[in-house]
């Protein structure tokens, strides 16, 4: 680490044959930042994450990493120097067991994939991945094959698997998406404990104003491809410009929990 | 390295099986023995294929190595005077495998029907050459002369048929060493998810490139050791597409589920096809289509997976 900020964004741009799905954003976080995106369907939340990653090219700007230049590499480098995430939809090996995906992914992560040319059911790898699954409270799956996990553990597994390669970004695309009220708390509650320890920078897309409130240091909220407001939950939460455009009606800090029989969610924005 | 092998029991098995088969081959009727190392060397490029199946390819075209290891033993033969096993496998794997990874480079960005069309469409330019180069033999092909292990010109076929059999098990053990690598692992792992390998930062079109390889080498010795077992290569025996064909028929009917499987479907295939012939010569194609109708209907895991049953059976009522 060498000062310049985990992640820097300028001016960064991306169209798709005309429409624009990003317009001049820019963003800096420095290490150990916990940053919600938020914002409506279309927005560009994915968009931008899928640029950090290396998923889409930008058509213009840059994007740095502790300095270095990282705009439009591959995914695979982008894991390499340390900018990881995690998908919408898991993205898991469905027909491996919780271990298998880990062992997989701590055997290309270790020495650059030279443990590749071993078995990955070695000792050291083993207790690695007991370890995560320690620490990502998932061991009661263990062996498990991932297609019958409930999408709660695996979401979990999704983003365990993002951070066995040590990175220092880390990108989360709605890591409560699809999984029930109860179990969104304790999801957040295990990965930002789990990623605070090692001061990873966090930037994850979520919907829900509760989890956003609670956990982040920071909100981007985005609007027709452009960040509208970027400040600390407390002042951009009551924002105006974010309540028109992105929550759509005013956030009650604390509201009671929603239970309103199968009718829309009142911070959905869908 | 030595932790994979000591603890595997698929290695010591497969060492056994092919151990016993190599003795009792001795005692067994010539046809027999022919069959057996038709079925045997055909298992070796089922054996690529597997690899590649795991992965979710599918290759409609292995003829092409396969044809390609049996012409270069023809043509080591026929202008250097190469009888020699060894050097005849060399020639044959190599020629194979430098092929293979100067198209895998086109391959390794296709996937399924794309992959497997793709895939006919180099094998049969090798066919369209052969049959009318007449430098290559044309549709007659070559002779092949027998083959000398070391200097030592054998009179019976067995020392072929033994050392088909050691190939066949140096094969099976590299692959299943191979599998339980890292790097085999990855075989499902991108079938189950390539957007997740990359991310994880492995390049999948590296590592499919890198089973392609092995698999046109492995086609490419069973390509060899069919010429030297027939004596003789031609462009419809060993590049047409019904080539590629039976190897994905005995892909399909042997089941990825072990390394054996391919040479149980290699040798279960010759047979079939040997007993469908004398019973209905001129709707022999029939049984072999139906045996593989039912196959897939009945044992969609291949005949591995009967076997497997079976084991595990026996196993627990034990």
């Amino acid at each position: 680490m060498n000062g310049a900020p985990a992640l820097k964004v300028t001016d960064l741009c991306k169209s798709f044959s005309g429409i624009t799905a990003a317009n001049n954003i820019n963003v800096e976080a420095t290490d150990g930042d916990i940053i919600g995106i938020i914002g409506a369907n279309g927005a560009g939340k994915t968009v931008f994450v899928n640029m950090i990653t290396g998923y889409l090219k930008p058509t213009s700007g840059k994007i740095e990493h502790h300095g270095k230049d990282i705009t439009g590499i591959e995914p695979r480098d982008a894991t390499h120097v340390g900018v990881c995430r995690s998908f919408q939809v898991s993205q898991v090996f469905m027909t491996m067991t919780v271990r298998e995906n880990l062992l997989i992914a701590l055997a290309i992560a270790k020495d650059e994939g030279k443990a590749m040319l071993s078995s990955p059911r070695s000792p050291d790898l083993l207790a690695e991945a007991d370890r995560m699954m320690a620490a990502y409270k998932i061991e009661d799956h263990a062996d498990t094959v991932a297609s019958t996990l409930s999408q709660g553990v695996r979401k979990l597994l999704d983003i365990a698997m993002a951070v066995v390669a040590n990175p220092k970004v880390l990108l989360l695309d709605e890591p409560t998406s699809g999984v029930s009220v109860e179990e969104k708390f304790a999801i957040m509650d295990i990965v930002i404990a789990a990623l605070k320890e090692k001061g990873v920078t966090v930037l994850f897309v979520e919907h829900d104003m509760e989890i956003v409130e609670r956990y982040v240091d920071r909100v981007l909220a985005f609007y027709q491809g452009e960040v509208i407001c970027d400040a600390p939950p407390a002042e951009a939460l009551v924002d105006p410009k974010v309540i028109e455009y992105v929550i759509g009606h005013d956030h009650t800090p604390n509201p009671t929990p929603a239970v309103n029989g199968g009718e829309k969610p009142e911070t959905a924005n869908a | 390295m030595l932790q994979i092998l000591r603890s595997d029991k698929t290695i010591r098995w497969t060492l056994v099986g092919f151990f016993v088969l190599a003795i009792a081959g001795n005692f067994m009727p010539a046809w027999v023995q022919n069959n057996l190392m038709f079925g045997l060397a055909r298992g070796l490029a089922v054996l690529g294929l597997m690899v590649l199946w795991r992965t979710g390819l599918i290759s409609f075209g292995h003829a092409l190595y396969f044809g390609i290891g049996a012409y270069a033993v023809a043509l080591v033969d026929k202008h250097l005077g190469v009888s020699d096993i060894f050097l005849r496998l060399a020639f044959a794997m190599g020629a194979a495998a430098m092929v293979g990874f100067a198209l895998g480079f086109i391959l390794r960005k296709y996937r399924s029907i794309f992959f497997a069309m793709l895939s006919l469409a180099f094998s049969m330019v090798l066919y369209g050459i052969l049959v009318k180069v007449e430098a290559l033999g044309s549709t007659d092909g070559f002779s092949v002369s027998a083959t000398s292990i070391l200097g030592w010109t054998p009179e019976s076929k067995y020392t072929l048929f033994c050392a088909i059999i050691v190939a066949c098990a140096a094969a099976a053990c590299m692959v299943q060493y191979y599998l339980k690598t890292g790097l085999g692992a990855l075989t499902t792992a991108i079938r189950d998810n390539e957007l997740r390998v990359e991310y994880l930062g492995y390049s999948v079109s590296k590592a499919i490139h890198f089973k392609y390889i092995i698999s046109a080498g492995l086609a490419g010795a069973s390509g060899a050791m069919m010429a030297m077992a027939l004596g003789q290569v031609d462009p419809d025996s060993m590049v047409n597409w019904t080539v590629s064909g039976e190897l994905v028929f005995i892909t399909v009917m042997a089941g990825p589920g072990s390394v054996i499987a391919p040479f149980i479907g290699g040798v279960v295939f010759e047979f079939l096809r040997t007993y469908a012939f004398e019973l209905a010569p001129h709707a022999w194609q029939l049984i072999v289509g139906g045996t593989l109708l039912a196959i897939i209907f009945f044992l969609p895991m291949g005949l591995w997976s009967l076997l497997e049953r079976i084991w595990v059976r026996k196993g627990s009522s034990s």
